[in-house]
């Protein structure tokens, strides 16, 4: 059992209790401010000033947007399944909420006189269990689209359910890697392991393969076919009001923080401090981690945002076609090429023979590239090929390009 | 003729065209450079200035032939020009003005002339400011202000009557019904010849 987890177990019940309810309080903090800064910042991207009313700098922009989501008629539509429709945003609030529970983030501090770690549990399988929660939520999604008894949120939910299924295949597969090298599937494990070095700089491919399925995951921009505004109305929350709205609302934003929080976890060392900058436990320890912690949640949400000013949505057969046939192999084969250095590292072989791999599977690649390129370009040639046409066997009259060629 | 004449040819010119016209620039940098390049714009265009006008506080002057809400003038005298004669409801193509005539008579001159706007309402939710009306009028009495800010809560509230558009008392002039310059008649006014109230005109009121 690592340090992590033994810190953990001593957890009184009280404590158990209110770092449930911290948990709770910070995912729905998290998720006000993140309403206001996405707003912002794409407003800027865009020129504009975004919100400015409510509060200081329209700070409380997103606190009466919830109190004006609360008080609006509540509209069950008639041909609605009325217990699956209201099933079906509770489902897709709690289960972001879940993926929480085995974020590390801080590291040790004193909490009332104890020892622990703001996380609310360490179970050996932390990350499994976050993308099992994590897929639940797509039932919220897929019911909501269902029990509204109307074609367009179907289409919605449906569109939803098989891009969440696809991107989380490439995300499961980003996460092999990172489970080999820091040989445990325990969020306090991976991030001890990246005492050294950040798995977002080690494992690279890993990393950006994840930012994408993370994207797609969350139904986001530029992946955010499922509530295609332009195409399908509101997606699958289209006959969703008031409250119930308010919870699909909810669910987005946690869940972008909650991918984010596990990207932080996973590659960026977790709310410790970047290595080799000198920080230690003694020095900016402490709760100060938790800082970092925000730090990074924050620079995801950025991309996020980022993500949403600068791309346009995809076409749902690029985005289906980019998922299946471009991140999941390229992610199996990254994975056999970590697991073959893991391998070589571990039994000890020579440095020359993990330089002749490395080289290898580089050239390889560089080799692949080119080809593809070449084919890419030769198809793209066939396809400007106008073929001569031959002489008809009939008069026909002259074409205008030999009349241009006289007035010459 | 023969098959070989109806072959159309192609001379050095129109291949050398061709191949002009094909977009080369640009083909040449990678996707993946192209879209990293969408990303500084977005990037950078967040530490430029916004062009957001903050309205309520901040307001841009119109262009001085802006067409905003309408006004009903007066002669100097404070005679109304406006003479009921419809011209611009008809003209109106949203049907947004109401006018009803009136006779003026000894006791009740309002305008210089025999006829005044016993009625006279613009409702702005019909209204679409393409300044027909202004076109129309006779006498010059329509014409439009540049105030934009004429949004409301109440449907009632838009439909404007004749004391909300005519145009206020300026200095020499006076409140209508008062009989017209001594010595004058309806020719005299228009001609722009009136340039103040006279005193008998308020003492005949």
């Amino acid at each position: 059992m690592s340090e992590y987890a033994s810190i953990l177990l001593d957890d009184p019940v009280w404590m158990i209790v209110v770092k449930g309810l911290l948990v709770f309080v910070l995912c729905v903090l998290l998720t006000l401010a993140a309403v206001y800064g996405e707003r912002k910042i794409v407003a800027r991207m865009q020129l504009r000033v975004g919100p400015n009313r409510a509060g200081p700098g329209g700070m409380l922009v997103s606190l009466a947007d919830g109190v004006k989501l609360a008080l609006k008629e509540d509209i069950i539509p008639k041909a609605a399944d009325r217990i699956v429709f209201i099933l079906a945003p509770v489902i897709s609030a709690a289960t972001c909420f879940l993926a929480f529970a085995v974020i590390p983030m801080t590291g040790k501090v004193m909490f009332f006189g104890e020892e622990t770690i703001m996380q609310l549990t360490d179970i050996p399988v932390g990350v499994l269990y976050v993308l099992a929660a994590t897929s639940i939520g797509v039932y919220g999604i897929v019911l909501a689209g269902w029990s509204s008894g109307s074609t367009y949120p179907l289409l919605g939910g449906l569109r939803s359910s098989a891009q969440v299924i696809s991107y989380e295949i490439a995300m499961g597969l980003s996460f092999v890697a990172v489970f080999m090298y820091a040989g445990s599937m325990s969020t306090g494990d991976i991030v001890q392991a990246q005492s050294q070095w950040w798995n977002a700089v080690v494992l690279f491919p890993s990393f950006v393969i994840y930012v994408i399925s993370m994207v797609g995951e969350t139904n986001r921009a530029p992946f955010d076919l499922a509530e295609a505004e332009g195409e399908l109305v509101g997606g699958f929350h289209t006959e969703y009001s008031s409250l119930k709205f308010a919870l699909f609302f909810l669910a987005e934003y946690v869940n972008i923080i909650a991918v984010s929080a596990l990207a932080t976890t996973l590659f960026l060392g977790g709310p410790s401090a970047p290595p080799g900058l000198g920080f230690t436990e003694s020095w900016l320890g402490g709760w100060f981690t938790f800082i970092w912690f925000l730090l990074k949640v924050f620079l995801f949400f950025f991309l996020f945002v980022w993500l949403r000013g600068t791309l346009p949505r995809l076409r749902y057969d690029q985005f289906m076609k980019f998922g299946w046939k471009v991140l999941i192999p390229v992610s199996v084969l990254w994975i056999l090429v970590v697991a073959t250095l893991r391998l070589l590292t571990q039994q000890g072989a020579s440095q020359f023979l993990i330089a002749a791999f490395t080289g290898g599977v580089v050239l390889v690649v560089l080799i692949a590239t080119s080809l593809y390129e070449s084919s890419k370009k030769r198809a793209e040639e066939e396809a400007r090929y106008v073929p001569e046409m031959p002489a008809p066997k009939f008069p026909v009259p002259a074409l205008p390009k030999a009349k241009i060629e006289e007035v010459e | 003729m023969s098959d070989f004449e109806l072959q159309p040819k192609r001379s050095d010119a129109i291949e050398k065209a061709a191949s002009e016209s094909v977009p080369v620039t640009g083909q040449e940098a990678s996707p993946l450079f192209k879209q990293l390049k969408g990303f500084w714009v977005t990037f950078s265009t967040m530490f430029k200035k916004p062009l957001v006008v903050e309205y309520p506080e901040v307001k841009v002057e119109t262009q001085p032939r802006f067409h905003g809400r309408h006004q009903l003038n007066r002669y100097e005298d404070g005679l109304e020009k406006c003479i009921g004669c419809e011209l611009c409801a008809w003209a109106c193509p949203a049907d947004a003005i109401y006018v009803e005539g009136e006779n003026n008579t000894e006791g009740n001159q309002i305008s210089p002339g025999e006829r005044h706007a016993k009625v006279y309402q613009i409702n702005y939710l019909r209204c679409i400011f393409c300044g027909l009306c202004i076109e129309a009028c006779p006498t010059r009495a329509l014409t439009m202000t540049n105030e934009y800010e004429i949004a409301d809560d109440k449907r009632e509230k838009l439909i404007w009557e004749k004391e909300d558009l005519l145009a206020p008392l300026r200095a020499g002039m006076l409140m209508p019904p008062h009989p017209m310059y001594p010595g004058s008649d309806h020719h005299t006014y228009y001609r722009g010849e009136i340039k103040e109230a006279h005193p008998s005109q308020e003492v005949n009121k």
